[in-house]
């Protein structure tokens, strides 16, 4: 049998280059934090504001990662989680008043909670029959979204409040931590940069533990890890849970950092956008989501604004050429197909080419000195 | 009582149409076990060509539809060949990401190439405005066709499977492919094929689709995402299923669409999403659908 249950069958990148990926990613951390945190005294607010997208999009992508990348199923669904964090900040912050130290978590909560509800499902339903249930769940939730006017203030949407917590006013661009002194895109990309270290730092250490080995084997194969004593119920909800919780948070912060969000941005487009975040990052890699997310949600603002020097684009309707928004979904699409006919392993699968070929050479060059030495001798 | 054989009739249309795309999803997921999330964007290549062909550069109408079938076959296959060919081996999932991102791609290309406005004549079809009014029932001759074209594609289709040498190695590619290859099935040329007719199978949908009173317009190819529900009910490797699934879920939206009024409970257009409601309901008494097959798991 080529493949038995191919709808079962896991995102895999072969041990070897995962391992790799881990050892490089052991070796990068530090000097990547550091670049991190110094970043943005060196960009304008263009590129702050295009990496604060881009830490949200690795938040949720992480969380995909977990439930796709490290237990194998395949879900459309994480634009519905989005939602419900950024709903839930709506109504906790705004309509009560509660500080924003508790909503974003409780975001993340009430997502996972959800998740939770919706796991079971995972448990009767494999590979793309799961993909697509998960694609109903965006549509059913947008429905909701629309109707539930209290919540969501209907298909008109509603404002997201900013945080302000410790002295810091997320709504302004006056803050001072320490006598340097933040605007708005700072202080978002800050707090986005400490909850993705903070969640990167979880998932590396959930792989690593019994748990997270549960996870890797209901991916790999199912009925073994069955046969193994792995509790396939505790592993799927619990995967659905983690993931949907990241979703919750980055929606919460998603929707904050845009201030305003309607129930139609919540759909299946922003779900395929994090699952390509995790195909091109790579697929069960903890890296993988940063990577992807730098790629997947960089590029549109990017086009945008480099649209006047690249031939054919127009910026408004009308000008003959075509729409900046075409043309970035027509590069978005053509770079997924492409890239995954190149390397399915994604960025990730780049690096750990690189030093697969490295090796090689430093093989290739100490067999040649090897045969050298036997010549003389 | 009118109200209810007008719903019905019309939702045996649509679900015809809605058949057609799901057709085209399980013949590609038979050959390769991938689900072509690019459906949506063949058929609106596939009616935008036709249409263009027609209306703006005056080709008549029957000679524009073949030639943009066969185009729309032409470009299922050569995109099977000279990209999908190349990610063989690789997991499902990598596969059906590849096929999102041609979706993307198509879907944008589209209006970049062929304008943002509506085509309110669809593919200038000869059929018309006309119906037949029987008992107060409307059949209008769009549907009336939908529903006789989708029957004769049906018929063909089953023709092919059961009787030609190439339908017999899709079957068995889709048992199992290695078996089949060590036989001397050409797998490839299988796989090709299968992206063929569903680009095709979508094209011909595409012009049912934007026949009268719908129209022409990029965001057609969402329908391929109002299929989904469709083959899942089904069961993803059944051509019956395809169209059991089809016309279940054409039903069942238009009859929503017609008595939802009658329970505000259910929220503004709530048929939109009633098929995803059926589908859910569905798979979790039949996870694998009405008429798909349960893998059996070896260890």
């Amino acid at each position: 049998m080529a493949t038995p249950s191919v709808a079962a069958e896991p995102v895999r990148s072969g041990v070897r280059g995962r391992v790799r990926a881990i050892r490089l990613g052991t070796w990068l951390t530090l000097p990547v934090l550091a670049v991190g945190l110094v970043l943005p005294f060196f960009l304008d607010d263009f590129w702050i504001s295009t990496l604060v997208f881009v830490l949200i999009g690795a938040i949720g992508g992480l969380g995909l990662n977990v439930l796709t990348g490290y237990t194998g199923q395949v879900s459309l669904g994480q634009a519905f989680f989005l939602g419900v964090g950024a709903y839930t900040a709506a109504v906790l912050g705004q309509d009560h008043g509660v500080n924003a130290l508790l909503w974003i978590p409780a975001a993340g909560l009430v997502a996972a909670l959800l998740g939770g509800l919706i796991g079971p499902t995972a448990l009767r339903l494999r590979g793309l029959y799961l993909a697509i249930v998960t694609i109903g769940l965006v549509f059913i939730g947008q429905h909701i979204f629309v109707n539930l006017e209290s919540v969501s203030g209907g298909s008109q949407g509603r404002a997201i409040p900013q945080p302000a917590f410790l002295g810091l006013d997320f709504s302004s661009d006056q803050n001072s931590i320490l006598g340097i002194g933040f605007n708005r895109d700072g202080l978002y990309y800050y707090l986005s940069l400490f909850i993705l270290a903070l969640a990167m730092i979880f998932v590396r250490n959930l792989t690593r533990t019994r748990t997270g080995r549960a996870l890797q084997a209901v991916r790999d194969r199912e009925v073994a890890a069955a046969l193994m004593g792995v509790d396939l119920a505790r592993a799927k909800v619990g995967a659905f849970v983690i993931s949907s919780f990241l979703a919750g948070v980055a929606g919460a912060l998603y929707g904050a950092f845009l201030t305003h969000v309607d129930p139609l941005q919540f759909n299946l487009l922003l779900s395929i956008q994090y699952v390509a975040i995790i195909i091109v990052g790579g697929v069960g890699t903890v890296w993988g989501a940063l990577l992807g997310a730098i790629f997947i949600e960089g590029l549109q603002p990017v086009l945008e604004r480099y649209s006047d020097s690249i031939p054919l684009l127009q910026h408004s309707a009308g000008e003959g050429g075509i729409a900046v928004g075409d043309a970035t979904d027509i590069i978005f699409g053509v770079l997924i197909v492409l890239f995954l006919v190149v390397e399915p392993r994604g960025l990730i699968g780049i690096g750990a080419r690189a030093r697969a070929l490295a090796i090689r050479t430093r093989v290739a060059r100490s067999r040649q000195a090897a045969s050298g030495l036997e010549e003389k001798a | 009582m009118t109200k209810l054989v007008q719903l019905l009739f019309e939702g045996v249309s649509v679900g015809c149409l809605y058949a057609l795309v799901a057709l085209g999803f399980v013949a590609i997921y038979r050959a390769s076990r991938v689900i072509n999330f690019a459906q949506g964007s063949l058929l609106l290549l596939g009616a935008y060509l036709i249409s263009y062909m027609v209306i703006d550069k005056s080709v008549p109408w029957f000679l524009a539809a073949a030639i943009g079938v066969a185009a729309m076959v032409m470009v299922g296959v050569l995109f099977q060949v000279f990209v999908l060919r190349r990610v063989t081996g690789q997991p499902v999932f990598t596969v059906v990401m590849i096929t999102i991102g041609l979706n993307i791609a198509i879907t944008a290309l589209v209006p970049a190439i062929f304008g943002v406005n509506q085509r309110p004549d669809g593919t200038g079809d000869p059929i018309g405005t006309g119906e037949l009014t029987v008992g107060g029932v409307v059949f209008t001759w769009v549907n009336i066709w939908s529903i006789i074209v989708t029957a004769i594609v049906l018929a063909g289709f089953f023709c092919f499977d059961r009787f030609s040498r190439y339908g017999l190695a899709t079957r068995a590619t889709s048992v199992d492919e290695e078996a089949a290859l060590a036989v001397g099935i050409p797998v490839r040329r299988v796989n090709a094929l299968s992206w063929g007719l569903a680009a095709g199978i979508a094209t011909i949908a595409g012009i049912f689709l934007t026949a009268f009173p719908r129209g022409l317009d990029p965001t057609t190819g969402d329908i391929a995402l109002a299929a989904f529900p469709a083959i899942i009910i089904g069961g993803l490797e059944s051509p019956l299923g395809a169209v059991i699934g089809g016309l279940t879920i054409g039903i069942v939206e238009l009859l929503t669409q017609g008595y939802e009024s009658n329970i505000p409970a259910l929220g503004h257009n709530f048929y939109t999403i009633a098929p995803y409601v059926v589908m859910i309901a569905v798979l979790l008494i039949r996870p694998y659908g009405l008429f798909g097959q349960r893998p059996v798991e070896r260890i």
